[in-house]
């Protein structure tokens, strides 16, 4: 596995033209952009505008139509393990009888031989992972006895034992608690100055405007892309939300963006 | 005391019998495991049925039953696999289908057969006292087999049953991890008929690994105590069949429910949902 040459190589994204969708309906159309190594960027748009599909595009969950990503300056697929995807958290069995530690470890076994069992360092990484989302307590636990919040600290912990290059996080601030989402944007601050490259939807424009270097505004095609400041200008957000509920603050700010019960 | 354990044992289609109901008791509540996580326990119940028209050709022609069976088996998993694959129509639906028309197309090449009432019956509810030495040989053979698939592919099931997004991102063969999987539960049914038949082998499959699940916390010690409960449904129940004369398919799946019922009243699974 070559994958460990690249523990502190900053994983550069060049996405183009790229066209993608479910049963013949095409969700995006003609996306084009590039996140530099090492950048931390906010993914916005409405509801439907195709940011999940954008990640399983990215993580090689649903082909594209047309169009290329390539990490590393490589087409999808040639590096395994150096992308990270923490999902929703309702793709998952929360009754399946493992405990929180066999969760993360599971994050190991990309850099695991078939018939390897994981070592004392995979579980020591795991171990250390869960302690660094501050749930190092909750090791032995099943998962099915984790609150919301809980189980997104075990899904990024997993995320960190994988060691990647890339971490790409489908709505993390939806559905936790206020602990958890601070938990979460302290590791994402801290992979940053790690290096690593990191893409993260939400509905939080505030947390993308003061949190995050760069921010992709999406509906369905790119609107903006750039730093915060470029992107939420009041043309843009009308172009991407449209009549969707929005009251403009001054410049820039924007409350809230969606309604709380949007959250399915 | 001592005479009431080993009389059975004077006969030696005894002895065999009661191998054959412990690995098919073991075998079963290791691969139910699987079903019951996955939610497969229809697509069980049907492939015991589905193997019927397998077993109908071997009886016609003379063969050998269990791989008519088989080999009716293995198609009609890779045929569900085949309709339902990348989401066409659901799995479910594509089981119903197949299922009920193999079950079908069974009863019809047997009720073409003049003397079949014993067969059948013996098809549909098992017949562990009449294991051959061969059969015997057979279901070892295949049950290592089997058991080897799962100790060998164990962390890749894992990952497909848990969490089938990171089985795609570490690029795991899921599709074909899939199919095996089916082949295995197809072969352990396969097995299974000898002692609790066609129509109870699904109890079987499923009723130890579901009273495993409700008592622990991890897959390995799920495993082990699915096993374990297998083994002892199935010794029980033949002592039971044996001493009160009734069918010993009935006696195992029965005992195998006795133990479910007190796991589920014990289970800290279940107060641990009414409590919170």
């Amino acid at each position: 596995m070559e994958s460990m040459d690249y523990l502190t190589e900053s994983a550069h994204l060049d996405v183009e033209n790229i066209e993608a969708g479910y049963n013949g309906e095409s969700v995006l159309n003609k996306i084009s952009f590039s996140v530099p190594a090492g950048q931390s960027l906010a993914v916005v748009g409405p509801n439907g505008a195709g940011k999940s599909t954008l990640f399983k595009v990215l993580v090689g969950l649903l082909p594209v139509r047309s169009g290329t990503v390539q990490i590393h300056g490589k087409p999808l697929g040639y590096h395994l393990d150096c992308v990270a995807y923490v999902p929703q958290r309702e793709a998952i069995d929360w009754k399946f009888p493992v405990t929180v530690l066999d969760v993360v470890v599971m994050g190991r076994f990309g850099k695991l031989k078939w018939l390897q069992k994981p070592r004392k360092e995979d579980f020591e990484i795991a171990l250390h992972s869960l302690e660094q989302m501050g749930i190092g307590d909750l090791a032995k636990n099943s998962i099915a006895d984790l609150s919301g919040g809980q189980q997104q600290r075990v899904f990024l912990a997993r995320a960190l034992a994988q060691n990647p290059h890339i971490l790409l996080l489908d709505e993390p601030f939806t559905g936790v608690d206020a602990s958890t989402q601070e938990t979460t944007m302290n590791l994402l601050e801290k992979l940053h100055q790690k290096g690593v490259t990191t893409l993260v939807s939400t509905h939080d424009l505030n947390m993308a405007a003061t949190r995050f270097s760069q921010v992709l505004l999406i509906n369905r095609k790119v609107i903006a892309y750039g730093k915060p400041e470029e992107v939420f200008t009041p043309e843009n957000l009308q172009i991407g939300f449209g009549g969707q509920v929005l009251s403009m603050h001054g410049v820039m700010v924007v409350d809230e963006c969606c309604p709380p019960d949007d959250l399915r | 005391m001592i005479e009431f354990i080993t009389s059975p044992f004077t006969y030696s289609f005894m002895q065999r019998g009661f191998l054959a109901a412990l690995l098919v008791g073991v075998l079963c509540s290791v691969v139910g495991v699987y079903i019951v996580l996955r939610g497969m326990a229809f697509l069980g119940d049907a492939l015991a049925h589905a193997m019927l028209p397998g077993v109908a050709i071997a009886y016609l022609l003379g063969g050998n039953l269990i791989l008519g069976a088989i080999v009716a088996a293995i198609a009609v998993a890779i045929g569900i696999g085949f309709f339902s694959n990348e989401g066409t129509i659901k799995e479910d639906t594509a089981i119903g289908i197949l299922f009920s028309a193999a079950f079908a197309l069974g009863v019809a090449l047997i009720s073409s057969i003049r003397t079949y009432a014993v067969d059948l019956s013996h098809i549909l509810f098992g017949n562990v006292l009449g294991v051959s030495e061969k059969d015997l040989i057979f279901t070892a053979v295949l049950a290592i087999i089997i058991l080897i698939i799962v100790a060998v592919n164990y962390k890749q099931f894992m990952v497909i049953s848990f969490d089938p997004i990171l089985a795609t991102m570490m690029r795991l063969p899921v599709q074909f991890l899939r199919y095996l999987m089916l082949v295995m539960l197809g072969l352990t049914v396969v097995v299974s008929i000898q002692t609790v038949g066609v129509g109870l082998a699904a109890a079987m499959l499923v009723t130890p690994a579901a009273s495993a699940y409700l008592l622990t916390r991890r897959l390995p010690s799920m495993m082990i105590v699915s096993a374990i409960i297998g083994a002892i449904s199935s010794v029980v129940g033949l002592y039971i069949s044996y001493y009160i004369n009734i069918a010993s398919g009935s006696a195992i799946v029965l005992t195998a429910t006795l133990i479910f019922m007190l796991a589920f009243a014990f289970s800290p699974r279940r107060s641990k949902i009414t409590h919170s």
